[in-house]
Order: C-alpha cells, then sequence, then structure tokens
C-alpha cells in the first residue's frame, strides 16, 4: 500500500512491511475474512459482522445486539465480569499448581515458598485470592441486578435455575480453595463451615464423612478438596456456564428494558 | 408458471397491485404471462443517480437480448440467463457494485450523445418465456423451494427493533471493563498479601474460628438457631427458592411499578443477608459473642490482612 498521505520514507515503509505481513498466507490463515488484524481491513458494514461471525467470538456474542444491551448501565456488564474472573482465576490458578502439593505439611511450605523462592509467586496468590472473593462478589450482585430487571421472566426461568447453580458452585470453588493454605486460618474456617454439612439430619455422618475424607479432617482431607478445587468444580462450572450463556442468546439476548 | 397454486398467485397480484396502484386484474394476466407488461418495469431508477432512466419504448423492447453498449456495460439478461438469477436481483445487484465503487450505472447504455438510456430489463414480453436456462457443468445453483398451503400462512409481527453492530460497540465496552477490573485486581494484589498465618494445628483452635465471609451469615445464624435449621434448612430451602423464583413469581410484567411485592420481598432477604454477614464479621469476637468492632477490635482475618 502506497504511503498516501506523504509521511516521512521510515512511517511509510514500516507500513507497507505490517500491510505485507498481515496479507501474507499464514496470517491470513489465522485471522478469517473481516479480521480487523487482516491486510486490508475496511470498517463497513459487511466486515463489522464478519468480525463476529467468521472467528469464535461467534459462540458467545451475536453479529448485532438490540442497542439497549450494549449500554453499560443496564448491566454494568456484571455476567461478563465474572466470567472474566472465572478465566484470571483459571490462569493465575495454573500458575499456583507448578509449586503446589497437596500434602501436609508440604501445601504449607509450598504456599510459604511462593513468597519467597518464586519469581512473582505472592503476586499471582495475591491475584488469585482476590480475584476469587471479588468474583463471589461480582456473581453475586448480577444475581441481584437480574432480578430488579426481572430478567428470569419466561422465556428466561430456566437460565435463572442455572444461575443459581452456579452461584452455588461459584461459592464452593472458593470454599474448596480455602483449605489448601493448610494454615490456621485454613484449617479452622474450613471447619467451622464443614461442620455445619454434619448437621444434616439421618445423613449427618455420611455427609461429614464425604465431605472430609475420614471421620476428621486430615491430609486426606486436603487432597479430596484439592482434586475438587481444581478439576471437578472447574469442569462442573464450565459446562454450566456454556449452558448459561448459551441460553443468554437463545432466550434472545439480555432482556428488554424497563 | 402454470403450477402456481391460484390462490397464491391471486394473493401476490393482489399485493403488487395494491403496491403499484393499479388494477389487480391487469396484474394477475401480467403475472400470468397472459398479458404484455405495462409499460413502466418495475424497476425505479435510484433517486437522484441518474436522470431517471427512460421506460423501455416500445421500439426497442423487442431486440432480444437487450444490448448494453460502451463502457463495461453488462448484460444483465444475458446473464441471468446464463446464470439462473433472476433478472431483477442481477440488476439491482449490479447497480449497487456500481454505486459501491462510484461509476456510472453500468446497466444503462450510454450512447455518445448522452441522451436517452435504455432501461436493460426487457419487460416481460410476448414471446415466449425463455427456456429454462441450461446450467453449465460446475456451476451450482441454489433454490429454496417450497410449498406453502394457504391456511398455513402465518402473520409475524415482529416489531422492528433497534440493533448496533457487537463489534465494536459491544465489545469495545467489554473490553474496557475488563481492562478496568483487570487493573483493580493488579493493584489490590500489588499492594495487599494474601492471608497465611501459622501453621494447621488440630489442637489449637482460634477464637473465634469464622467460616470464609460469604458463610458468616450462616454462622450468624448458628447463634440464633438449632444447628440443623441454620446449618442445613435454612442454606438447603434458601437455594431451593431461589430457584424456584422464576416459578412462583407468574407476573409477566418487568415494570418495577407493577412488582412492588416481589421487589420488596427480595430486598428483604437481600438486606436480611447482608446485616447478618455484616453482624457476623465485625460484630463477633471471641467466642463469638457480642462485640463492638471500634471498642473491641475486629476479629476478620481476611480483613486484618488488609489493614496491616
Ligand atoms: C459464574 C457465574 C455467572 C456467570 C459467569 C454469568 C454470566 C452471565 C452473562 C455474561 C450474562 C449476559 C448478561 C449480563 O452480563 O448481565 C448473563 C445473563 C443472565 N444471568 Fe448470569 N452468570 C452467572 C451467574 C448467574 C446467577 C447466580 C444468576 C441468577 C441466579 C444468573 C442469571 C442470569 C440470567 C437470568 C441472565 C439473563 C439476563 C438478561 O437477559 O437480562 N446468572 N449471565
Amino acid at each position: 500500500m502506497a504511503d498516501g498521505n506523504g509521511n516521512g520514507g521510515l512511517t511509510g515503509l514500516l507500513n507497507d512491511l505490517s500491510e505485507q505481513f498481515r496479507s501474507s498466507q499464514v496470517w491470513t490463515s489465522i485471522f478469517r475474512p473481516g479480521s480487523p488484524f487482516r491486510g486490508g481491513y475496511s470498517d463497513s458494514p459487511r466486515n463489522r459482522s464478519y468480525v463476529v461471525m467468521n472467528n469464535v467470538m461467534y459462540h458467545l456474542h451475536p453479529v448485532k445486539v438490540k442497542r439497549h444491551g450494549v449500554r453499560l448501565s443496564y448491566t454494568l456488564c456484571l455476567g461478563g465480569l465474572s466470567f472474566f474472573l472465572f478465566v484470571v482465576l483459571t490462569i493465575t490458578g495454573i500458575f499456583l499448581m507448578f509449586y503446589y502439593r497437596p500434602t501436609s505439611p508440604q501445601a504449607y511450605l509450598d504456599i510459604q515458598a511462593l513468597a519467597t523462592d518464586v519469581a512473582f509467586g505472592q503476586f499471582v496468590r495475591n491475584m488469585h485470592r482476590w480475584g476469587a472473593h471479588l468474583m463471589v462478589l461480582t456473581v453475586f450482585l448480577h444475581m441481584t441486578r437480574v432480578f430488579y430487571h426481572g430478567a428470569y421472566k419466561p422465556p428466561r426461568e430456566f437460565n435463572w435455575v442455572v444461575g443459581v447453580i452456579l452461584l452455588l458452585l461459584t461459592l464452593l470453588l472458593s470454599f474448596s480453595g480455602y483449605l489448601l493454605p493448610w494454615d490456621q486460618l485454613a484449617l479452622w474456617a474450613f471447619t467451622v463451615g464443614s461442620t455445619m454439612g454434619s448437621y444434616a439430619p439421618v445423613f449427618g455422618d455420611s455427609v461429614s464423612f464425604a465431605l472430609i475424607g475420614g471421620v476428621q479432617i486430615s491430609a486426606d482431607t486436603l487432597l479430596r478438596w484439592y482434586v475438587l478445587h481444581v478439576l471437578f468444580l472447574p469442569f462442573i462450572i464450565v459446562l454450566f456456564m456454556s449452558v448459561h450463556f448459551w441460553r443468554v442468546r437463545k432466550d434472545g439476548g439480555v432482556s428488554g428494558p424497563l | 408458471m402454470a403450477d402456481i397454486p391460484e390462490d397464491i398467485l391471486r394473493r401476490s397480484a393482489e399485493a403488487r397491485a395494491r403496491a403499484e396502484g393499479r388494477p389487480v386484474e391487469e396484474v394477475l394476466a401480467e403475472m400470468t404471462g397472459e398479458a404484455p407488461a405495462a409499460s413502466s418495469p418495475a424497476e425505479p431508477a435510484p433517486a437522484g443517480t441518474e436522470p431517471a432512466p427512460a421506460p423501455a419504448p416500445a421500439e426497442t423492447a423487442p431486440a432480444a437480448p437487450p444490448v448494453a453498449s460502451g463502457n463495461g456495460g453488462i448484460d444483465v439478461a444475458a446473464l441471468s440467463v446464463e446464470t439462473g438469477v433472476p433478472e431483477a436481483i442481477l440488476l439491482r445487484a449490479t447497480r449497487a457494485r456500481a454505486k459501491h465503487d462510484g461509476l456510472p450505472d453500468p446497466t444503462i447504455a450510454a450512447p455518445a450523445g448522452g441522451g436517452t438510456a435504455v432501461a436493460t430489463a426487457p419487460p416481460p414480453t410476448t414471446t415466449a418465456p425463455a427456456p429454462a436456462p441450461a446450467v453449465p457443468e460446475g456451476v451450482r445453483t441454489q433454490r429454496l423451494l417450497t410449498v406453502v398451503k394457504a391456511g398455513a400462512i402465518q402473520q409475524v409481527k415482529s416489531e422492528p427493533t433497534d440493533k448496533v453492530s457487537v463489534w465494536p460497540h459491544l465489545l469495545a465496552i467489554e473490553f474496557v471493563a475488563l481492562l478496568v477490573i483487570l487493573v483493580v485486581l493488579t493493584a489490590v494484589s500489588i499492594f495487599v498479601d494474601a492471608p497465611l498465618l501459622e501453621f494447621a494445628n488440630f489442637n489449637e483452635q482460634p477464637n473465634p474460628s469464622k467460616a470464609p465471609w460469604y458463610f458468616l451469615g450462616l454462622q450468624e445464624l448458628l447463634a440464633y438457631f438449632d444447628p440443623m435449621v441454620a446449618g442445613v434448612f435454612i442454606p438447603t430451602f434458601g437455594l431451593i427458592a431461589l430457584m424456584f423464583i422464576p416459578y412462583i413469581d407468574r407476573n409477566p410484567s418487568i415494570r418495577p411499578s407493577d412488582r412492588k411485592l416481589a421487589i420488596m420481598i427480595f430486598t428483604f432477604f437481600i438486606v436480611a443477608a447482608a446485616i447478618l454477614t455484616i453482624f457476623g464479621s465485625f460484630f463477633r469476637g471471641p467466642g463469638f459473642n457480642f462485640v463492638f468492632p471500634w471498642r473491641d477490635g475486629i476479629f476478620f482475618d481476611d480483613l486484618l490482612t488488609i489493614l496491616d
């Protein structure tokens, strides 16, 4: 592409190079037609559609949405932010898994080592922990905003039910992670939480046995909740999120204005 | 044409007649190919772009196929026969493309004198309809065929909605929201370390021991009710009730003024949960006894680490 604006030679050269690069076979094989990353992109209604329709984005968004649906003041982006926080937690969580062994006393030592021996270890742990608290908050606020908009009314009843399950799973994910540092805070907060389950009528003892993997909290409990935390619960929540997002679209996108 | 059901033909003729303000019978005759078309072709010229292409004068009409001479003129009729795409659609597409590229309308022949333009659309002439176009090898044509029974036609009344493109409008907002929350989270994580107390010790229970903050409302309830009620029944029924909200609240309106009762009840529970949680977090000290946080201090480990 010629440097039409008569800019300096270097800028022109760089533009040419970048345009050539973005039109290359490798690049255009990665970004499908309509992508703004492709060479020769122009802002036209058709390309605006293609950006979504021709890309993985289409799994999450339709090409167009109702104008009021993009008003920040309507959804406050709370559902989207809950999902984004989940992504952040997954990434930071995988990082933490490299350095963490769910055994006693190693678990505690590994968490300690994050602060001293691992580059950015403490920082990533902080992100993981505060992000988890934040996610509980955003999910809860998302639920209240959905309620006040009456957005659970037909045809969205079932998506509300899916949402309640997501809320429960979010709490369980956060709670299961609480035990993992294996310090006094973790142990006793977890004890208080899990004894509540043991009050269940009839099944109380069995529930308690299943929850802590024995008659009393031990290193087995740690392993059990570790597996739940890093494998089982994330897997389940991703399944439910998929249904949730799918239904948001199938039910006609974000509900109408009040 | 012959095998289009009578009533459908009639209905479509009526619709067209209404749109063009002509008598139904005339349109019907024209559609069934029994009468020559009215002199004006259905395709109006795009306003303003051309000095109204003169309707095909009767003399020029029979010249088949009509030739568009001159600069890059496109023979729409021939193209139509060749590809099997209806002529009117080809015509529109060609014009639109030309308009987009800023070229003169290629479907209109421009004689040197710049005089009358000749519309290329041949009026449905008295000659027999063109034989079904032979499809050349390798060209895929697609058609939508459907049989619609007269009674099955529904009137779809969808109101036009005001829509915007997801890209850039929605994605830009989402991206900014994502950046904001990432900045907040990063900033907090730089300045506040996650708590890590001493190694877990089964023989030394801290006093008080508190659950994570989102369960402190429940723990607070434990101070008032039997554990089976506070620990099992209330949370279980709470969750089930939450799930059943859409099936209990049958009021179809989403206007806040129509939903006063629902809003009141929900708000009551939200506020109650918030108060219980705040109470359990800040107003409970050793032995889970009542304390004033400003007098006796804060017994809430998560927060303590933030304050440190
Ligand atoms: C992990 C947790 C959750 C995630 C990631 C999530 C995500 C989302 C997203 C992205 C939307 C699109 C609109 C918006 O952003 O507000 C949405 C809509 C919705 N969510 Fe959630 N959600 C979660 C939990 C919940 C909960 C706890 C509920 C209710 C109990 C719920 C009920 C709904 C309903 C009914 C809609 C449709 C709202 C409308 O059409 O206006 N979701 N969710």
